[in-house]
């Protein structure tokens, strides 16, 4: 299993934002995180990535303890926060290079081309991070992710706030990797799961309420949309 | 940690910071030791860098608090903290690479300054010539403040995501150390109390080092300042967590 994730719950303060749940996700999958703003995927996200401890319950990455072997695991994780946090003052060779050797590669210039190929950085490669657009920037944010080549992506809302276009790019770019790696990706919109995954992982108010192949969840109301069994699953939620 | 360290030795030279910093010194330390009436090395006719030394802890409040500043505040801002703390870095390591490079860019500033010193070295008596001793020794008591200063800065920089209030909570703690603790030794009424207090200054042990007498306690009660402060810079960097 690439991720294991074992009746893991957090309580921020009194609110509890994850109630136990658990899921485990074969290798080479690229899984659909969904749920609406609030539901508790970043706080999953942020987790498995080790930036916050869970408050009971355990996880794994590839067999290594999330607490134990912390800093083994994030070796082999790859992680693009939410909001794509860059430094805009620094050029993106620069900074990819910096990406790189606090991931601990060693050839870092080698892991540079290999990451700009990936996210088609090329033709924007001696700007700063400050002048690119959205779209590139989310590249770069991509490239930092990937440029240790880890074995398991994590990825918040990696399209959010991209124009049409650019979504499309960055969807082709999450798919190609999509062959070689397990990738999670939270969204709240439908159609991204159906361009990109091969199964969904439905949470609201911090539980699970569905984790199915995109298939199985279409097969469970044959007549509805996508759209319209999200709604169902989670509307019981007052909308924000 | 050397990760850390490169990257932000290469921002404080991109950003201008480092020239900023190192130009004002340079120039205020300047215009009291030569220029400025009353005080300077030419009025004085002593040939010491003691005017520098005097002036220099000061100045120095407010330039390693505008250097630190931004240090943990721009990354919490920013949100890259995120990305920072989830690589296969330890915290500390991360802390310390920040800390080095601010400790790094002060030395750096202060090298210049050795110009003042063959200066006078040169202005001397030929027969009784500079005390190296006493110099030198101002000179590492100078280092190890401008160090504790930085471990101040960090810390503030670590409470807060506005590089505004990190450089005022760190000028305040700064002053507070350095200044009103060794302030209380001379107030009469509190007697002995005043005394034991002035002993935790920065001031107290910065004098006794610029005495040029190497005193191991000096050197123990800097390292241990430094210590405090980077261990607490660890505990709210690490809130996160709690």
């Amino acid at each position: 299993m690439s991720i294991q994730v074992n009746n893991l719950s957090k309580k921020y303060g009194q609110q509890l934002a994850l109630d136990s749940i658990s899921f485990s996700i074969p290798s080479g999958e690229v899984v659909g995180f969904l749920g609406p703003n609030g539901a508790g995927k970043s706080t999953t996200m942020k987790i498995i990535t080790g930036y916050i401890p869970a408050t009971s319950g355990d996880a794994s990455v590839c067999g290594l303890d999330l607490v134990e072997q912390s800093l083994e695991v994030r070796k082999l994780v790859g992680y693009l926060p939410e909001h794509n946090p860059l430094y805009l003052d620094m050029y993106i060779a620069e900074y990819l290079l910096f990406a790189a050797g606090i991931a601990g590669v060693k050839n870092t210039k080698k892991a540079l081309e290999m990451a700009i190929e990936l996210t088609q950085l090329g033709p924007e490669r001696n700007k700063k991070i400050g002048q690119l657009s959205k779209g590139y920037r989310q590249r770069v944010g991509l490239a930092q992710a990937l440029i240790h080549d880890p074995k398991v992506l994590i990825l918040d809302e990696p399209t959010s706030g991209l124009d049409p276009n650019q979504v499309v790019e960055i969807r082709n770019v999450i798919k190609n990797l999509g062959s070689e790696k397990t990738v999670l990706l939270s969204t709240h919109i439908m159609q991204e799961v159906e361009a990109m995954c091969n199964r969904v992982i439905l949470i609201n108010k911090g539980k699970i309420v569905a984790d199915d192949s995109l298939e199985g969840l279409k097969n469970t109301s044959p007549t509805d949309s996508l759209e319209t069994i999200f709604r169902n699953l989670t509307s019981h939620v007052g909308s924000i | 940690m050397w990760e850390v360290f490169k990257k932000e030795i290469r921002s404080f030279l991109g950003s201008f910071i480092a020239y900023i910093v190192m130009g004002v010194f340079l120039a205020i330390t300047g215009l009291f030791m030569w220029i400025i009436k009353g005080n300077n090395v030419l009025d004085l006719g002593v040939a010491s860098l003691q005017v520098m030394f005097n002036i220099a802890p000061y100045i120095l409040i407010f330039l390693v608090s505008a250097i630190t500043m931004r240090s943990l505040s721009e990354e919490r801002r920013l949100g890259t903290i995120e990305i920072l703390t989830t690589r296969p870095v330890s915290d500390l390591s991360i802390l310390l690479g920040k800390y080095l490079a601010a400790v790094a860019l002060i030395v750096f500033t202060l090298l210049p300054t050795l110009f003042y010193y063959y200066t006078i070295q040169q202005l001397a008596d030929p027969l009784q010539g500079t005390d190296v001793g006493a110099t030198m020794g101002s000179y590492f008591g100078l280092i190890l403040l401008a160090a504790s200063y930085a471990s101040i800065g960090l810390f503030a920089s670590s409470l807060t995501d506005n590089q505004i209030v990190s450089l005022i909570i760190s000028m305040v703690l700064c002053f507070f150390w350095y200044g009103v603790l060794s302030l209380l030794g001379d107030i009469k009424a509190l007697d002995a109390i005043g005394k034991s207090l002035e002993w935790f200054s920065l001031d107290f042990h910065y004098q006794s080092i610029s005495r040029g007498v190497l005193d191991t306690r000096d050197v123990i009660y800097f390292f241990g300042f430094i210590a405090t402060f980077l261990g607490a810079t660890k505990m709210a960097f690490e809130s996160r967590k709690w």
